[in-house]
């Protein structure tokens, strides 16, 4: 037969063809439609609370699986075994692979598909927040500073103080000034030769030739050599949000309404880290009595005893009061609880929220009654209703589904006032 | 590369084909090319092909491999070899010597089998390159159309890759053409002739509807879509073509995986073993051939079945055991005419069905499992009761009798234009989400409802898909 052909590796074209690059892309643009389309469930699991931002989390995902006609579960399959199979024995799980298949026979099942991709947090922040299409919220002008945050370097100039002189970029200058006067040397010198009447000839080398001579001579720099940098001050309008999560902590908060209200917070949080420089966080727990707390004592530390609500707000508004200027801090402050409040406390907390809702940009309230309990529960829902401030918004959470839509609806009222 | 050089590549080449003629192979052309990890994953991802249209499936199928491979769960295959004239190889280039040398044996192996079965015969080797080259730049050309766009292209080619295996299996078998159709539609039509004409009633003529399309279930639902369809336009029309004329490219090799790896593993070891490597080439060449062909249990590999059965048929027709003789006969054929001819005239299923012997099966300790619960469970093992039934479910989890059978029946059920197919049930039911999710997908091709009928539990059912949504509905 004829002789083989052999192509020998070439890395220029191993790294010219990465030939996969554009549907590599493609499928990552549909990853992504797939995670918008799918926000609400992934909100809803656990698993993505309270992360930090860089943490990459398992996003599954639908849309991206190549469906086709299949077999399905009652299909047997024929597999090897190790010399001594026997009737009844496990060889493996269903739905995925395992038993029966060589590995280039796969394809046929379902279940080969792989169903979950990588995400960080961060995309994933970003495209829950481009799934809200919000446009850019306007912060009153009030509470922004201006500040010199940094200094940029920006181009160069013929002027400037002597520290800003730029050594290197000036000696290039006088390089070039200095090439570009070579000729005007040399013709200089010719012509000085021709009227002493010594014509140059070849077996005449003795004579200094043209290129030798300027350098000898000194070639000092010139102040238009001198190339100073330019440097702008980068004034940034710096702003500032506190965002205030209050929370029952009461005996009738249980795990799973404070897991809901966890959610919340984090939606919260990462939306106002969006749109904010400086972000900062208050905790403040309460039943009878506020008091400001940690993250982790926040959700993990149960309390018992009843629930004056007013008693949050009021730490809230003390702390504004103390830490976070009006005129320097956007406030946003949200509030989670069950509604079980002491009858006694409604007017007291009604005023409190009034006086709260003044000072914040968005004051939210938020009542978390898993499925059902809203119907033998009192509800502060009612209560709240009297509250006539147009920045107050307020939420029934049921179930973790409920979390995405109404905090879109929360936001939606930010929106609407501005 | 390693520790090697190309020109001792090509020097065993040469050996390596000395070996090749004198054992009768037969192959086409040979070029190798050689590539880093990073190449081969890209021709894994886009089949092998040097040149291949664009469709974020392949993007998908490269993250996955990449993923897999940095993780070390797979590693990359030794060799990648395409059906074409002349056939491409690639060789991984920090592969060692002997993995080279075993490769590139290996290779003439497939070479010889593309060259020579019969069910390869359709797909046009010498022509390979060129036409996935020019499927690629049409697709390319309609993705950059202004007026159609990469999502228009997509849509389709979407729905199309969901259908794509709906197609003709055996390619060998002629497609009759309408009129072909037509006249065998009449010939049954027709009153058998009886010879006992005078005592029985005269049997009547029904008129066959020759309007009915198709007058024959079709398998092809791609292409009868495109020539169905009046609503398609010619881009369109033209996806349907390059993806329904790809898949039959593919559906060889996916007939033969058994007997196509068994075949090269069986040669490179032939041909190997007559190099006389020395001693420590050869050890290592020990390893790496039984890596490739070792067993897996729970699993089923196609290298480990077909080199064993090619091993089997040798050694009946040289060395038959005298029971083998009392039940077969003796053999009229040598070992090797019988092992060239086996490569020509079968394929998988055909393959196992004639070769695969009870004594084979108990050897490699075949068995059937079944899903109970979220467990897969051996339900029946080789022995003398179950190597049958073990056998069939082997047989039909080969190869494309691994999908469904699913036909056109009806392009105009209810006189409502509703496309009507129908699922030839043979004891396994359809996934019920694959099958509405790819139902949707006809129906987005068809542009009119769809109907699939099937069988679930045991219970006729018939999937509806239209504007509304999906439905499924039980009958009668």
């Amino acid at each position: 037969m004829v002789d083989s052909i052999f192509r020998e590796y070439r890395p220029s074209d191993a790294e010219r063809s990465d030939r996969s690059a554009g549907d590599r892309m493609r499928h990552r643009q549909k990853v992504r439609e797939s995670i918008r389309e799918n926000i609400a469930d992934i909100i809803a699991e656990e698993s993505i609370i309270g992360k930090d931002r860089d943490r990459v989390i398992k996003v599954p995902l639908r849309g991206v699986k190549e469906y086709r006609f299949v077999y399905g579960d009652n299909a047997p399959g024929a597999g090897q075994g190790d010399g001594n199979s026997k009737p009844g024995q496990v060889v493996g799980k269903t739905g995925r692979e395992g038993a029966g298949k060589g590995e280039d026979m796969a394809g046929d099942r379902p279940g080969v598909d792989y169903y979950e991709t990588d995400v960080t947090l961060e995309e994933l922040v970003e495209i829950m927040f481009e799934d809200l299409e919000l446009p850019n919220l306007e912060r009153r002008a009030l509470r922004e500073v201006e500040t010199d945050l940094s200094s940029k370097r920006k181009g160069y100039r013929h002027v400037g103080i002597r520290v800003r002189l730029d050594k290197r970029r000036t000696a290039r200058q006088r390089v070039m000034r200095k090439l570009a006067n070579i000729h005007n040397e040399e013709d200089r010198i010719q012509k000085a030769a021709e009227e002493d009447g010594e014509p140059l000839t070849a077996d005449q080398p003795s004579v200094p030739l043209a290129p030798s001579a300027p350098s000898r001579r000194r070639f000092p720099f010139h102040h238009n050599d001198l190339r100073y940098k330019h440097i702008e001050v980068d004034t940034r309008e710096e702003s500032n949000a506190v965002v205030m999560c209050i929370m029952d902590t009461s005996g009738s908060m249980d795990t799973m309404k404070k897991y809901l209200a966890r959610s919340f917070f984090f939606l919260l949080f990462q939306f106002i880290s969006t749109r904010y420089r400086n972000v900062e966080i208050v905790f403040i727990a309460h039943h009878t009595e506020a008091r400001e707390v940690t993250e982790e004592e926040f959700f993990y530390k149960g309390e018992s005893g009843g629930t004056f609500i007013s008693s949050g707000y009021q730490k809230a508004l003390e702390i504004v009061a103390e830490r976070y200027h009006r005129s320097l801090w956007n406030v946003y402050a949200f509030h989670c609880s069950d509604g079980d409040n002491f009858d006694s406390d409604n007017p007291a907390a009604l005023r409190a929220a009034q006086a709260l809702a003044d000072i914040c940009n968005l004051f939210g309230y938020g009542e978390i009654k898993p499925l059902g309990s809203r119907y033998y529960e009192s509800s502060m829902l009612n209560v709240f209703r009297r509250l006539d401030a147009p920045n107050f918004h307020t939420v029934l959470i049921e179930r973790k589904e409920d979390i995405w839509p109404s905090f879109k609806a929360f936001l939606a009222k930010d929106r609407i006032k501005e | 590369m390693a520790n090697y050089e190309l020109k001792e590549l090509i020097d065993w080449d040469t050996r390596i084909r000395e070996k090749v003629d004198e054992f009768g192979l037969d192959c086409y052309p040979q070029e190798f090319e050689i590539c880093d990890h990073t190449g081969m994953l890209g021709y894994m991802a886009y089949s092998g092909m040097p040149s291949h249209y664009p469709h974020w499936s392949y993007g998908k199928s490269y993250e996955k491999l990449k993923t897999l491979y940095d993780h070390g769960v797979s590693g990359l295959p030794y060799e990648m070899v395409i059906n074409s004239s002349p056939a491409i190889a690639y060789l991984m280039r920090d592969n060692t010597l002997l993995l080279q040398i075993l490769t590139m044996a290996h290779v003439y192996g497939h070479n010889d089998f593309f060259k020579n079965n019969f069910t390869y015969k359709t797909t046009r080797a010498e022509l390979t390159i060129e036409t996935f080259k020019a499927h690629a730049s049409r697709v390319r050309r309609y993705t950059e159309d202004p007026s159609i766009g990469v999502d228009s292209v997509e849509r389709i080619m979407d729905a199309a890759h969901a259908l794509s295996w709906q197609c003709r299996r055996n390619l060998a078998i002629r497609k009759l053409s309408r009129e072909e159709q037509v006249r065998r539609a009449i010939e049954a039509a027709q009153p058998k002739a009886d010879p006992y004409k005078k005592i029985h009633r005269p049997r009547e003529f029904h008129e066959p509807d020759l309007h009915k399309r198709p007058l024959e279930p079709e398998e092809d639902i791609l292409l009868f879509i495109r020539d169905n369809n009046p609503f398609l336009a010619e881009w369109e029309k033209d996806l349907l073509t390059i993806v329904d004329e790809e898949t039959k490219y593919f559906i060889p090799m996916m007939e033969t995986k058994i007997m196509n790896e068994g075949w090269a593993s069986y040669w490179h070891k032939k041909i190997v073993e007559s190099l006389e490597l020395d001693q420590g080439l050869h050890l290592e060449f020990i390893v790496r051939h039984n890596q490739v062909i070792r067993p897996i249990p729970g699993q089923l590999n196609p290298y480990h079945l077909g080199f064993r059965i090619w091993e089997d048929i040798y050694r009946r027709h040289t060395d038959p055991t005298p029971e083998e003789i009392k039940r077969d006969g003796a053999p009229v054929k040598s070992g090797m005419e019988r092992l060239f001819e086996v490569r020509e005239v079968e394929r998988d299923t055909s393959f196992l069905r004639r070769y695969l012997t009870e004594e084979l099966m108990r050897d490699m300790d075949l068995f059937e499992y079944q899903a109970r619960g979220s467990d897969l469970v051996v339900d029946k093992v080789s022995d003398t009761e179950g190597w049958r039934e073990v056998k069939e479910t082997l047989i039909r989890g080969v190869g494309t009798s691994s999908l469904p059978v699913i036909k056109v029946e009806d392009a105009d059920f209810g006189h409502n234009h509703t496309l009507y197919v129908k699922h030839y049930h043979d004891g396994r039911d359809l996934h019920l989400e694959y099958a509405e999710k790819t139902l949707a997908y006809l129906q987005r091709l068809w542009g009119r409802e769809c109907m699939l009928e099937t069988i679930l539990q045991g219970k006729r059912s018939q999937l509806c898909y239209n504007e509304r949504g999906f439905s499924i509905r039980a009958l009668k």
